[in-house]
C-alpha cells in the first residue's frame, strides 16, 4: 500500500501545499471513525515506534500524540527532557543521536526554541514531527483547527477568521495564519501592538488594534492563550486590563455575527482571554478541537509511516 | 636578499600607484617601484605576477583572536594563518579574551604570541572597562604604552553613558580612538536576529534597528561633548548610516566600518535557522544592505573590517537561541567585498583603499601602503579566478561560516610580509 504521501517530516504548515493539507484532512476524517468504535484500535502501525520528545511541559499535545499512536498500534515512548539535561552536558544533537541509535520511526518533538525540529531533522534518519517549536509553528494544532472549521462550516475557502491575542509569541497563530491563508480563508489578527510582530501584514493578514473591529463580520474567532509571564516584559500592564480590553466577553461578542464560531487552542484562562460564558457558550468548539486533534495526529502518523507498509487501510 | 615581483598590476591607493609596475624588495623593504621592465635582472628570487593584482597587505580593524582563554576556537597563531590566507598582513584584535585584555600584561601576552606567529602585525585593542563589566575604566594608558592602538568593549556594549563619556575623555588624553559596539541591551533583549519580516515569519526573538541607532546617536553626542575620536564598529542599519553622515557633516571626529557579511547577506540568511548566520549586530534587511553600499561608496563608512569571530562547532551546533553570535571572515573578506566592484558600486582601487590605507590611517598604523622603504607587506590576487570556499580547509581553527562551499570570484594567491612569502595557495585549491 502506498498512501501517496511524499514528505518525510512535518516541520511546519509553511512547507505544505494546499493539496497536502487537503490530503491530511481527508485522511483524518476517516481516522475519526476509529475513535468512535467500541474497540478503538487498528493494526496499521504495528511494530512502529513513536518517541515523544518533549522539552517543554505539555499534557494535551503529548497525550493526544500518544493516544493517536496507540490507536494505530504503534509503540510509544515518552521522554520529558527538561532543559536540565543540557546542564548535565548532553546537547540536543547528542540526545537526538542517542535516540536515533534506538531506531525509532518517528520523533515527535516540542521545544521552547524555534527551529529545533529543523535541527533534529538534519541529524536523524527517522521522521520528525513538530509538536510546537518556540514561537514558530505548531502544525498539528493548525491542522486540527482546519479540520474543525471544515466539519462545522463545510468549507474553508472564502471564510473570514480573526486570531486574537499574543500573536507575536504564538506558534499556534503562525501555523494557523499559514494554514488558513493557504486554504483560501482571509485572516485578521488583533491584539495589543506590543504583541503584534513587525510586518505581520506581509504574511498575508490584516492587523487590527481593537478586538471589537477585528471580530466584526468574521465567521470564526480564535482566541490565543495569554502567557502570564509576558506581563514582566512590559507587553501588557495587568491581566485585569488585558481581560477588559482584549479578552472575549459577551459584550464584545455582540459585534460578531450571530453564527460566529469560537476556538481556542487551550488550555484556557477563564476570565482572562476568554470569559467563561463565552468558552462554555453555544458557539464554542473548544472540545471538538481536542477530539479532532487525535484524528489529525493519527492521520499524520499514518501518512508518514504508512508508506510501503503491508498492512491494510484502517 | 632581493626579490623582484614582475608583470603584475599594482594597485596601491595609499601611494597613488595604479597600473603595471614591477617591484624590487631588498631586505624586506620596498626598494623600487618601476615601470614594467625597468628593474634590471639581478641575483635573488623572481616572482612572476603575470595576470595577478598586487595590493598592499590588507588591514583589519576588527578581529577576534580568542587567545588567551578560548584557544580551542582560535589562537593568535591560527588567526594569523587565516589572516594571510585572506591577504591580511595587519590585524587589530578585540579585548574580549579570558582574561580580558584590560591591562598591560595581557596586551603584552598577546603581542608575545604574535611575535611567535607568522609575521602578521597584530595590534591589540584594549578594553574600555575592567573585565568588560562596564563599571570601572580599564588601565588604558598602560595598555597604550605596551602597544594597544584603540579601546573597545566590543561584544559587551557600554550601557552606562557616564562611563562612556569618561572613557572618551580619557582616551582622547592618550590619543586613542574609542571603538564603539553600539547596542542597547534592553532593546536587544534576548534577540537573535534582525527584527522585521523574517523574524516575524520564523518566530524568533529579534533585535530592532533602533537598538543600534540609539547608541550610535548617544555616542555621536558624547564624541561631540568630549572631542574624542569615535569609531563605530560594524555599522548595520540605514539609520546608523544616516546618523554618521550627519555627524560628519557637523565636523564631529567620527569614523565607521562595515563588515563584508553585512554588505552581502540579509536577514533572509537565517531562513533555515542557520546558526552560522547568527551574528551581532544581526544581518539586516535589504533596505539596510543597500544603505551600507551607499554609505561605503560615499565615504560615510570609511572602511571594511571583518569582525572575524571564530566559534567551535559545539558553540554553533545547538538551538539558535543558545548558539554563539559571530562568523569567521578573514578568508572570505576580499572575495565577498569584490562583489561591490563587480556590481560597479566601487572601483577596484576604491575597494582596496577601504581595505588598506583607510583603516591604517584611522588607527595611525604604519601599514596599508607600499612606498619606498616601507615593509614589503603585500598580497597577490587573481581577480578573475572562481573557486569554491571550504571553511574547513582554511587557516582558522574554527569553521563557522555561512559561506562554506560557496562559489567565489577573486582569490588570494600569495601573501608576503617583510618580503617573506608567508602564504601561497594550496595546490588542491586550483582544482575547482
Amino acid at each position: 500500500m502506498n498512501n501517496g504521501w511524499q514528505k518525510r517530516h512535518l516541520l511546519g504548515i509553511q512547507g505544505l501545499s494546499a493539496t497536502e493539507i487537503e490530503q491530511i484532512l481527508t485522511t483524518a476524517a476517516s481516522m475519526k471513525e476509529v475513535s468512535q468504535r467500541p474497540i478503538k484500535k487498528v493494526p496499521t502501525l504495528r511494530g512502529k515506534t513513536v518517541v515523544n520528545l518533549f522539552f517543554e511541559p505539555s499534557t494535551r499535545t503529548r497525550t493526544s500524540f500518544e493516544i493517536a499512536a496507540k490507536r494505530l498500534s504503534a509503540d510509544t515512548i515518552n521522554l520529558t527532557a527538561n532543559t536540565s539535561s543540557l546542564t548535565k552536558g548532553e546537547t540536543l544533537v547528542d540526545t537526538a543521536r542517542t535516540l536515533e541509535a534506538m531506531a525509532p520511526d518517528v520523533i515527535v518533538v516540542r521545544h521552547s526554541v524555534s527551529g529545533v525540529p529543523h535541527l533534529l531533522a538534519r541529524w536523524v534518519r527517522c521522521s520528525v514531527v513538530n509538536a510546537g517549536d518556540g514561537m514558530n509553528e505548531h502544525p498539528t494544532q493548525a491542522l486540527l483547527d482546519l479540520m474543525t472549521v471544515k466539519e462545522r462550516k463545510g468549507k474553508i475557502q472564502g471564510l473570514k477568521i480573526a486570531i486574537v491575542g499574543d500573536v507575536a509569541h504564538s506558534r499556534v497563530a503562525r501555523s494557523n495564519i499559514w494554514g488558513f491563508t493557504k486554504m483560501g480563508a482571509s485572516v485578521r489578527v488583533a491584539g495589543p501592538r506590543t504583541m503584534l510582530p513587525l510586518e505581520i501584514e506581509r504574511l498575508g493578514v490584516e492587523a487590527f488594534d481593537r478586538v471589537e473591529s477585528a471580530i466584526e463580520g468574521v465567521d470564526i474567532i480564535m482566541m490565543l492563550r495569554l502567557q502570564l509571564e509576558r506581563q514582566d516584559g512590559a507587553y501588557f500592564p495587568s491581566t485585569r486590563e488585558y481581560a477588559r480590553f482584549f479578552g472575549l466577553d459577551l459584550q464584545k461578542l455582540r459585534q460578531a455575527r450571530p453564527d460566529v464560531m469560537i476556538m481556542h487552542p487551550g488550555p484556557i484562562h477563564r476570565g482572562i482571554e476568554i470569559a467563561t460564558e463565552v468558552a462554555d457558550g453555544p458557539y464554542s468548539v473548544i472540545l471538538e478541537q481536542v477530539a479532532n486533534g487525535v484524528a489529525i495526529r493519527m492521520a499524520l502518523l499514518y501518512l508518514l509511516l504508512g508508506q510501503g507498509n503491508e498492512d491494510t487501510n484502517p | 636578499m632581493k626579490i623582484r615581483i614582475l608583470n603584475g598590476k599594482l594597485i596601491d591607493p595609499g601611494s597613488s600607484h595604479e597600473g603595471e609596475f614591477d617591484l624590487l624588495i631588498e631586505n624586506g623593504k620596498i626598494a623600487a617601484i618601476e615601470r614594467q621592465g625597468a628593474i634590471p635582472k639581478q641575483e635573488g628570487e623572481t616572482i612572476d605576477a603575470k595576470g595577478l593584482a598586487i595590493f598592499p597587505g590588507f588591514v583589519d580593524l576588527h578581529t577576534h583572536l580568542r587567545e588567551p582563554g578560548e584557544e580551542y576556537k582560535e589562537t593568535v597563531q591560527t588567526g594569523c594563518n587565516a589572516a594571510v590566507a585572506g591577504g591580511f598582513t595587519t590585524i587589530c584584535c578585540m579585548a574580549n579574551t579570558h582574561p580580558v585584555n584590560d591591562h598591560g600584561a595581557i596586551t603584552e601576552y598577546i603581542l608575545g604570541k604574535a611575535r611567535e606567529a607568522n609575521g602578521v602585525h597584530v595590534y591589540p585593542i584594549g578594553a574600555v572597562s575592567k573585565g568588560l563589566q562596564g563599571e570601572e575604566l580599564a588601565e588604558i594608558a598602560e595598555m597604550r604604552e605596551v602597544g594597544a592602538v584603540a579601546i573597545s568593549d566590543d561584544g559587551r556594549p557600554l550601557m552606562n553613558g557616564n562611563l562612556t563619556r569618561r572613557a572618551m575623555e580619557y582616551a582622547r588624553n592618550f590619543d586613542l580612538p574609542m571603538i564603539s559596539h553600539c547596542e542597547d541591551k534592553n532593546l536587544s533583549s534576548e534577540g537573535v536576529m534582525h527584527e522585521g519580516y523574517w523574524s516575524t515569519r520564523l518566530g524568533l526573538p529579534a533585535i530592532p534597528s533602533a537598538s543600534e541607532e540609539i547608541m550610535v546617536a548617544r555616542d555621536i553626542l558624547l564624541a561631540e561633548l568630549t572631542g574624542a575620536h569615535l569609531h563605530i564598529a560594524h555599522v548595520s542599519t540605514k539609520g546608523s548610516v544616516d546618523l554618521i553622515r550627519r555627524a560628519k557633516e557637523r565636523g564631529i571626529r567620527i569614523s565607521a566600518e562595515v563588515t563584508p557579511h553585512h554588505l552581502i547577506l540579509t536577514e533572509e540568511a537565517l531562513q533555515d535557522y542557520d546558526t552560522n548566520a547568527k551574528v551581532n549586530p544581526p544581518l539586516r534587511s535589504e533596505k539596510d544592505r543597500q544603505a551600507l553600499w551607499q554609505g561605503l561608496k560615499e565615504g560615510v563608512i570609511d572602511c571594511i573590517a571583518t569582525d572575524h569571530a571564530p566559534h567551535d562547532i559545539n558553540s554553533k551546533n545547538v538551538d539558535i537561541c543558545q548558539a554563539a553570535f559571530g562568523m569567521i571572515g578573514l578568508e572570505t573578506a576580499f572575495s565577498l567585498s569584490l562583489r561591490l566592484v563587480e556590481s560597479g558600486t566601487l572601483s577596484l582601487s576604491e575597494l582596496i583603499e577601504k581595505m588598506t590605507i583607510q583603516p591604517a590611517k584611522l588607527l595611525g598604523l604604519p601599514a596599508g601602503t607600499l612606498s619606498m622603504g616601507s615593509p614589503a607587506d603585500l598580497t597577490l590576487v587573481d581577480g578573475s579566478r572562481t573557486f569554491r570556499y571550504y571553511a574547513s580547509l582554511g587557516g582558522s581553527k574554527s569553521h563557522n561560516s555561512p559561506f562554506d562551499q560557496c562559489e567565489f570570484k577573486g582569490k588570494v594567491v600569495m601573501t608576503l610580509i617583510a618580503g617573506q612569502v608567508v602564504y601561497t595557495e594550496k595546490k588542491d585549491d586550483k582544482k575547482d
